[in-house]
């Protein structure tokens, strides 16, 4: 008689349940759909729903049904040519055009009850989708600099302010890095230093601060600890993923990817997306603006010929025009303080209409009560890298484009609410979506760039199922003709390998690859492994004389050690690989890892369970078809 | 159906000899072929500029690249994807190109050659990046191998098996390297990921061997180390003969069926599923002897207590 506990049992009844369940999403396929979301991203309203579906009614659109899906509305079609008419139809329409987004998807044949269950198919991958990979380096440099810029800039008001004479105010490197991580202060010799000090207090909070004499004078410096770097860096890495966000959700596209790579990238993935260059030139734009008085006691052209500005002013050029023109130092308010920007019709033309939060409200109405009838200009401060060859290597340098978009005479009081006027309908639309998704904390470069075309996808999906089904069928028949009846269980084990691991994947939500694919098929192959080292040990066992059943134990449980060392030395490459891969890689990765797992289980306790049902009992058992 | 219907009985310790020469030779011509061939790295690792066409009829590689370098591509690398009607494009990087500008000079040129020619594929890969990940690799690679040394060695008692398994797993992605080296097959991202996955393979099978051998000491200490080696890797052979037939039969069907995306990764699988094999069988518990393993290191602690009984 053999044995099997009854929990355990259950156990593998259980779990296979579960990944039946988890995994079944993923064998009804997809239907394409148009997706529509809110601007204001709330949730769609069944009354919205409802609205759209007459509108696709009345413009005798078929579609198939329609659903409400983390707040977005999907409306399912059964042919692509559907898909498209709806979605021109829908983008046509002023009523939806302003306060909508479409994106074209595909929507899983999911039934209704296992959507409702929150199951969900593995989302495909770009390589099996089609669509753009851009890969960003973010210049976490030079959001340490900007820091420091602030501190620099807090250090002279301050010193200003308490009437404390300083020679210069610059960024170092301080202990020997290469990067600026340091705010130095130059003091005339007629300078208190312990003043100087203790008038910087609330400027370099945090810092750690040093005082040094100099041959004439003394210098005051403050370091931004290590800590302090990482966290700015994060931070401008964190903000510039919100804002990609941002800016792909105000683009449309359905399902996007934007996440964090390593140190200092961000790894954007757009499926379906073909028109790389409108897009990219969107996403990677550092727009910001600076609303300015303009400086009308100097001579702008005087100023522009001797290529200095007075003091007090800067020089910019007015791109409408084409002249110079002056502008004073102060800022009135910067892109960061702005709420909302939105498009808008004017008297005058096409323009961007915009909110500012509190405080530059405050501001504003501070600054356009006292210059009523002075002009003022609005500033676009646009940050991009050029790369030059020079002597056969290639140099690269931040250029910083200040322009000045529009000027105009304060004609009213005015806070929050204002309009930009004077620019395309096209600019306006680019800045206004540059503007509401926040500016990027600090620039970003296009490192990596893959566009997959979709018959490309669709080519390797045809080939990945292919490889897998007839894998999957010449080892199912190897087995079944080398190991008989036992060879048959652990056909079905390994079936079962594969729902579990699929359902391993769709829970996690883990997109898959070519790769991904490969790692499955790698993995029913490698899933035999414990099998046959069980299959051969009841084998050896039995040719050693001993009884079918004592045969069965003592092959689970000799080969239990040998099965577990084995399999965590491939688990070892698979974690690494998982930790160090990026990208397709990785999804081989965490297939390889899981695939070990789910077959470690099945076979050690889903294959015993079954032979033990089978061959358990019986009392008069001769012989094993094994 | 039974390939081993017999225990098999082949002096594996006796002839090692032979199997170090082979192993030799061969690791030493993948080193030298590696050191002068150099590998065919693809732009995951050097950077640059990779497209995919497809065209209407069968095409002249040569007329491709021809007019590719009269558009003014430098050194454009053209090769045939899967089939005659599929070409893949590879340049060197172009600083001051983007995705865009580098389309807009390469559809025409396609288009002259066949007006129906579609590009369906465009990467770029900074050379930043493709350093980046050339450094990856290798710290995985080392990081996997150091992890796996100490796990047998802790697994087992003994760094004589740690080294014998290392070393035996050494040679596996040396000669897939080699055989990639002499053949100039393109060695991109995923054939580093088939690498590791062969590491795992080929370990697996040791450790094998390796269980069998800690479990044929246990039964009889007294037996001469390189009877036990014998034994236990003839009676794990044909469980590690089976194991590996299985596997390649999925790896065949990756071959020939999983495109040319798949090709380098599946092609380094079957050669190292084939030299993992060979090296778990010939060469990793040959180390091991001749690191002077015998039960002791096994059991150093159940030894120690023996020593104490005696009067």
């Amino acid at each position: 008689m053999l044995e099997y506990a009854r929990w355990k049992y259950i156990l593998v009844a259980g779990v296979l349940v579960l990944g039946l369940l988890f995994a079944s999403p993923n064998f009804f396929g997809e239907d394409p759909a148009l997706q529509i979301a809110r601007k204001d991203h709330a949730a769609i309203t069944p009354f919205e729903t409802k609205d759209v579906e007459t509108f696709l009614k009345d413009k005798k659109v078929h579609f198939d049904r329609s659903y409400v899906d983390k707040g977005r509305l999907m409306v399912r079609f059964s042919s692509v040519p559907d898909q498209l008419a709806a979605r021109d139809a829908v983008n046509e329409n002023t009523r939806y055009k302003d306060g909508y987004i479409t994106a074209l998807s595909f929507a899983p044949r999911t039934p209704e009850f296992l959507r409702a269950l929150g199951l969900r198919p593995m989302p495909l991958g770009l390589d099996l989708r089609g669509g753009l990979f851009l890969l960003y380096q973010v210049d976490v440099n030079g959001a340490v600099g900007q820091a420091l810029e602030g501190y620099a800039q807090d250090a002279r008001r301050a010193l200003s302010s308490a009437n404390i004479p300083f020679k210069d105010v610059t960024t170092v490197a301080a202990g020997g890095g290469g990067q600026p991580n340091a705010v130095r202060i130059i003091l005339p010799p007629e300078a208190d230093a312990g003043a100087a000090r203790s008038a910087l207090n609330q400027a370099f909070q945090g810092l750690s601060v040093s005082t040094e004499s100099l041959p004439s004078g003394s210098a005051i410096q403050a370091a931004m600890t290590p800590a302090q770097i990482k966290e700015r860096q994060d931070y401008a890495i964190q903000q510039n993923i919100t804002t990609l966000r941002n800016r792909v959700n105000e683009l449309g596209v359905s399902e996007p990817i934007v996440q964090r790579q390593g140190i200092d990238r961000i790894n954007v993935q757009l499926p379906g997306v073909q028109n790389s260059a409108e897009i990219k030139n969107l996403l990677g734009r550092v727009a910001t603006l600076e609303f300015r008085l303009e400086d009308t006691q100097d001579n702008a052209v005087e100023a522009a010929q001797r290529g200095r500005a007075p003091l007090g002013a800067k020089l910019y050029t007015h791109t409408r025009i084409g002249r110079p023109i002056l502008l004073k130092r102060e800022i009135i308010a910067t892109g960061d303080q702005l709420t909302n920007a939105s498009v808008v019709q004017t008297p005058e033309g096409v323009g961007v209409g915009v909110r500012l939060d509190a405080r530059a409200g405050e501001n504003m109405l501070k600054t356009t009560k006292a210059n009523l009838n002075k002009p003022m200009a609005v500033v676009l401060i646009e940050k991009r890298r050029e790369t030059t060859e020079v002597n056969g290597k290639q140099v690269s340098r931040d250029v910083t484009d200040e322009t000045v978009i529009n000027d105009a005479t304060i004609r009213g009081v005015f806070s929050t609410n204002f309009q930009i006027t004077g620019l395309t309908a096209g600019e306006a639309r680019d800045l206004a979506l540059l503007l509401r998704s926040g500016s990027l904390a600090t620039a970003i470069y296009v490192v990596e760039e893959r566009a997959v075309g979709p018959s490309v996808g669709s080519e390797n999906i045809e080939k990945g199922v292919n490889a897998l089904i007839i894998g999957m069928v010449g080892v199912f028949a190897f087995m079944a003709i080398y190991y008989k009846i036992f060879g048959l269980v652990a056909d079905l084990v390994l079936l079962a390998n594969v729902v579990l691991l699929t359902a391993l994947l769709s829970m996690m939500g883990a997109s898959l690859s070519l790769p991904g694919i490969a790692g499955i098929i790698l993995t029913v192959g490698m899933a035999v492994d414990a099998n046959v080292l069980i299959y051969e040990r009841i084998r050896e066992e039995i040719r050693k004389g001993v009884s079918p059943q004592a045969a069965i134990r003592a092959g689970f449980e000799k080969a239990f050690s040998a099965i577990a060392d084995s399999n965590i030395t491939t688990l070892i490459a698979g974690v690494v690989l998982w930790v160090f891969g990026a990208g397709p890689i990785r999804g081989f990765a965490v297939v390889l890892t899981l695939g070990i797992a789910t077959s470690m289980f099945t076979s050690l306790m889903g294959s015993r369970a079954l032979i033990t049902l089978m061959y358990g009992g019986r009392r008069k058992l001769a012989r094993l078809p094994i | 159906m039974e390939f081993f219907s017999h225990q098999t009985n082949y002096p594996f310790m006796a002839t090692r000899k032979v199997w170090y020469t082979l192993s030799a030779v061969l690791v030493i011509a993948s080193i030298v072929s590696f050191f002068t061939r150099g590998l065919n790295l693809g732009i995951d690792f050097t950077g640059g500029i990779s497209a995919q066409a497809t065209f209407t009829r069968a095409v002249s590689v040569d007329e491709v690249r021809a007019k590719l370098a009269a558009s003014g591509f430098h050194d454009p690398q053209v090769q045939n994807f899967g089939s005659s009607r599929d070409l893949v494009i590879r340049m060197p990087p172009e600083p001051s190109e983007t995705a865009a500008s580098i389309r807009a000079k390469l559809e025409p040129a396609v288009h002259s050659v066949d007006p129906g020619a579609q590009v369906r594929q465009l990467d770029l890969v900074g050379p930043q990046v493709g350093n980046e990940l050339k450094t990856s690799a290798i710290w995985a690679l080392s990081f996997t191998l150091l992890l796996i040394f100490m796990y047998i060695a802790f697994r087992f008692h003994t760094w004589r098996l740690s080294l014998g398994a290392i070393l035996a797993v050494l040679h596996d992605p040396i000669l897939v390297i080699g055989i990639f080296s002499v053949s100039q097959t393109e060695f991109d991202l995923p054939v580093v990921a088939a690498i590791l996955a062969v590491i795992g393979y080929s370990l697996n099978d040791t450790v094998v061997v390796f269980d069998r051998i800690r479990e044929r000491f246990e039964s009889n200490r007294r037996l001469p180390p390189p009877t036990v080696l014998d034994q236990s890797i003839n009676q794990t052979l044909s469980r590690t003969i089976m194991t590996k037939v299985v596997t390649s039969i999925v790896v065949v069907a990756l071959l020939f069926l999983g495109g040319p995306v798949l090709k380098g990764f599946s092609e380094a699988l079957m050669i190292g599923i084939i030299a993992g094999t060979y090296s778990s069988i010939y060469i990793s518990s040959a180390i091991a002897l001749d690191c002077g393993l015998n039960a002791e290191h096994l059991f150093p602690s159940a030894n120690k207590a023996a020593v104490d009984e005696l009067p």
